[in-house]
C-alpha cells in the first residue's frame, strides 16, 4: 500500500521553528490521531504530511520515494488532505464539489471517464449524500456539509486520508457521525487515516495508534490503551485527570479535574 | 442526465445573451445626439458610400465606438472575475484593487511626459502600470504569517488605487496642458475613438480572454482554497501566475483604449454567478458576453442622462455600481 514516513525532519512555520529532528511513521491500513493542547503543532505536522508545508531539513517519504518530489497530481492520487474548516464556493452543488476529487486524474487530453464517474458514485454512495448531491453546498447543515467534503477526499481514491479536526463545530451527534464514517472507510477499503482531534476520549475511542504532541516533540504514542494514563494527560495537556475504561467501549476514557469543589473524595 | 439538460440551457442563455449584445451595439449605432435610421444602420454596412454624412458618422465613430465599449466591458468583466477567485474575495475588482489606477498612471506619464502617443506604446505602457500596481497589492495583501486575507488584500488595493490616483492628479496639475482631454478620459470614456485605437489593444485582449479561457476549470478548484487546490494536485503557483498575466493584459488593455472604467469587473461577476452558478467554464464566456452588454448598454445610457451634452460612460457605470457594491458587502457581511 502507501507508507508514510518522515524522517529527522525540521518545520518551521512563519519564522518560528515549530518541530526539529522529528521522526514518525504512520502505521499503514490503521487509524492514527494526532492529539495536544492548542498550538503545540498538530495541524502544521499534518500539514507538512500533506504537502503544504517543506520541511526544512529531513524528509517526508511515501513508500521510500521523497514525497516532495513526486509529481503533484501523482502524490495527489495516494494522499488527500481536508483541511480544518473548508469553504466552499457560493451556490456550488455538492456533485460538483466531489467531482472536483477527481482532478488528479484529469489532464487536458483526459477529460472525464467512467472510472471518474463512478469514482464519484460511490463516493456520494458511502457518505449517504446522493439524494443531496444537487444540493448546494452552502444550504447544508454542518454535518451534512462535512460529509459532502468527506465525499470529495473519498473520490480521490487515495490510499491515505489526512483531516484536520474534521469534527470541529459538529455536535456531539454529527462527530460520532463522521468519526463512524471514517473507520468505515479504513475498515472496508483498508484506507491509512490520520487526523487531529480536540476530543481524547473520541481519539482513544476510534484510534489504533495515537500520537501525542507537545513544544514540537512526539511526547509519546502507541495504541491509546497502551500510552493514555493520568500522567501522560497531565504532562502533554497540563491538566489533572482521571483516566477509566469507557464503559462502552473500554478504551481510556478521560475525566478532568477542575476547581469545582470534589462531591466524592 | 440532468447535467446535460443544464448545459443545453445555459448554452441557451449564452446565445441568447450574444443576441442581446448584437442588438445593444445596433442599438448604440442607432441612438445618439441625432438618431439614424436603422435602415440607414443596415445601408452603412451593405452599400458603403462615404459622401453620405450618415455613413461616415456609423463607420468611423459610432461603430468604433460600440465595439470598443464592448470589447472592454467583456474584459473587464472577466478580469473581475478571475480576480474573484484567485483572490477568493467577492469584491476583487481591477478599479478597486489598483490595476486600473497603476495602468492610468503609467498611460497619463506616457502620453504627459515622455510625449507618446499611438495606442501601441500607450497600450505597453498601461499595461505595465498594471502589473506594477497588481504586483504592489499582492505582495502587501500577503505579506505576514497567514498570508493573504480579505482584509489585508482589500486595504492593499485601496491603498495603491488612492495612491496612483493622487500621483495621476498630482503630474496633472503640475503639468497643466493636457488636462481637458486626459480628465475625460480618466472617468472612463469609449467615446470619440476609432477603430485603429481597438485594433491597437485587441491582441492582448484576445489573449487575455484565451488564457482565462482555457484556465476555466483550474480556476474552479482554486476558489475551494489554495489547501485543497494543492492537496489535489494542482500547481497553484503557476495557475496564479497565469491568471494574474491574463488580468494585467485584460484590465491594461481596457484602461488604454478607455480610461479606467470602474465597477464592471465587480457588478458582472456576481449577475453571472447569481444566474448561472459558480462553475467557471461557464463563468468566464457569460462575463465577457454580459460585461459587453452592460457597458454598451451604458454608454447609450450616457447619452441621454445630460442632453444633449455626453457624460462620460464611466460616471455611469459608477451610478449602477456603487448601490450594486453596497449590496454585495452586505450580503458578504450575512454570510461570514
Amino acid at each position: 500500500m502507501s507508507l508514510l514516513e518522515a524522517k529527522e525532519m525540521a518545520l518551521s512555520y512563519g519564522g518560528n521553528h515549530i518541530f526539529e529532528n522529528l521522526n514518525l511513521t504512520i502505521p499503514e491500513g490503521k487509524v492514527t490521531v494526532l492529539i495536544g493542547s492548542n498550538g503545540c503543532g498538530k495541524s502544521t505536522l499534518l500539514r507538512s504530511l500533506a504537502r503544504l508545508l517543506k520541511p526544512t531539513q529531513g524528509s517526508i517519504t511515501l513508500d521510500g520515494q521523497d514525497l516532495l518530489a513526486m509529481a503533484p497530481k501523482a502524490a495527489a492520487k495516494q494522499l488527500s488532505l481536508l483541511p480544518q474548516g473548508p469553504v466552499a464556493p457560493e451556490g456550488l452543488t455538492v456533485l460538483q464539489l466531489v467531482k472536483q476529487g477527481r482532478y488528479p486524474y484529469q489532464s487536458w487530453l483526459q477529460q472525464w471517464s467512467k472510472e471518474d464517474e463512478r469514482s464519484v458514485r460511490e463516493a456520494l454512495q458511502a457518505t449517504d449524500m446522493a439524494s443531496m448531491a444537487e444540493r448546494s453546498v452552502d444550504s447544508l447543515s454542518g454535518g451534512q456539509r462535512q460529509r459532502a467534503w468527506i465525499a470529495m477526499t473519498l473520490a480521490q481514491q487515495t490510499g491515505i486520508i489526512l483531516l484536520d479536526e474534521p469534527t470541529t463545530y459538529l455536535d456531539m451527534t454529527h462527530q460520532i457521525e463522521v468519526l463512524d464514517l471514517l473507520q468505515e472507510m479504513n475498515e472496508r477499503d483498508n484506507r491509512t487515516i490520520v487526523m487531529v482531534l480536540h476530543d481524547i476520549n473520541l481519539a482513544c475511542r476510534y484510534a489504533d495508534h495515537i500520537v501525542a504532541v507537545k513544544d514540537g516533540a512526539i511526547a509519546a504514542q502507541g495504541a491509546p490503551g497502551d500510552i493514555v494514563d493520568a500522567a501522560m494527560i497531565e504532562s502533554v495537556f497540563r491538566l489533572k485527570c482521571e483516566v477509566i475504561p469507557d464503559p462502552l467501549y473500554d478504551t481510556p476514557m478521560i475525566v478532568p479535574h477542575g476547581r469545582k469543589k470534589l462531591v466524592r473524595q | 442526465m440532468e447535467r446535460s439538460a443544464t448545459s443545453t440551457m445555459r448554452l441557451f442563455g449564452l446565445l441568447l445573451s450574444i443576441l442581446l449584445l448584437g442588438a445593444a451595439i445596433v442599438c448604440s449605432i442607432a441612438f445618439g445626439t441625432t438618431d439614424i435610421p436603422l435602415s440607414q444602420v443596415m445601408d452603412s454596412f451593405l452599400h458603403y458610400d462615404a459622401s453620405l454624412q450618415q455613413h461616415l458618422v456609423i463607420q468611423t465613430t459610432r461603430l468604433p465606438r460600440a465595439l470598443i465599449a464592448g470589447a472592454v466591458g467583456a474584459c473587464l468583466a472577466v478580469a473581475g472575475a478571475v480576480m474573484q477567485v484567485i483572490t477568493r474575495n467577492p469584491i476583487a475588482s481591477p478599479s478597486l484593487f489598483g490595476v486600473n489606477a497603476g495602468a492610468s498612471f503609467m498611460v497619463v506619464i506616457a502620453s504627459g511626459w515622455l510625449g507618446l502617443s499611438g495606442m501601441q506604446p500607450l497600450a505597453l505602457f498601461a499595461l505595465l502600470g498594471a502589473a506594477i500596481s497588481g504586483a504592489i497589492v499582492f505582495v502587501l495583501g500577503s505579506i505576514g504569517r497567514d498570508g493573504m486575507t480579505p482584509v489585508k488584500i482589500t486595504l492593499a488595493g485601496a491603498s495603491i488605487s488612492a495612491f496612483f490616483a493622487s500621483l495621476t492628479q498630482g503630474f496633472m496639475l503640475s503639468s497643466g496642458k493636457m488636462f481637458d482631454q486626459v480628465l475625460v478620459w480618466l472617468v472612463g470614456s469609449v467615446a470619440g475613438r476609432n477603430m485603429a485605437m481597438l485594433q491597437g489593444v485587441l491582441p492582448y485582449m484576445a489573449v487575455g480572454l484565451i488564457i482565462a479561457l482555457a484556465l476555466s476549470r483550474q480556476l474552479n478548484l482554486l476558489g475551494m482554497g489554495d489547501d485543497i487546490a494543492k492537496t489535489l494536485g494542482q500547481r497553484t503557483a503557476m495557475v496564479k501566475g497565469l491568471a494574474s498575466v491574463a488580468v494585467i493584459l485584460l484590465a491594461g488593455a481596457s484602461v488604454a483604449v478607455a480610461g479606467p472604467i470602474a465597477f464592471i469587473g465587480i457588478i458582472i461577476p456576481h449577475i453571472v454567478r447569481f444566474l448561472i452558478g459558480s462553475d467557471y467554464r461557464w463563468v468566464i464566456p457569460y462575463s465577457a458576453v454580459l460585461g459587453a452588454v452592460l457597458l454598451v448598454a451604458s454608454d447609450i445610457g450616457s447619452r441621454y442622462i445630460a442632453m444633449p451634452k455626453e457624460v462620460p460612460v464611466g460616471v455611469m457605470t459608477a451610478v449602477l455600481g456603487v448601490p450594486f457594491f453596497v449590496y454585495i458587502a452586505r450580503k458578504g457581511r450575512k454570510a461570514s
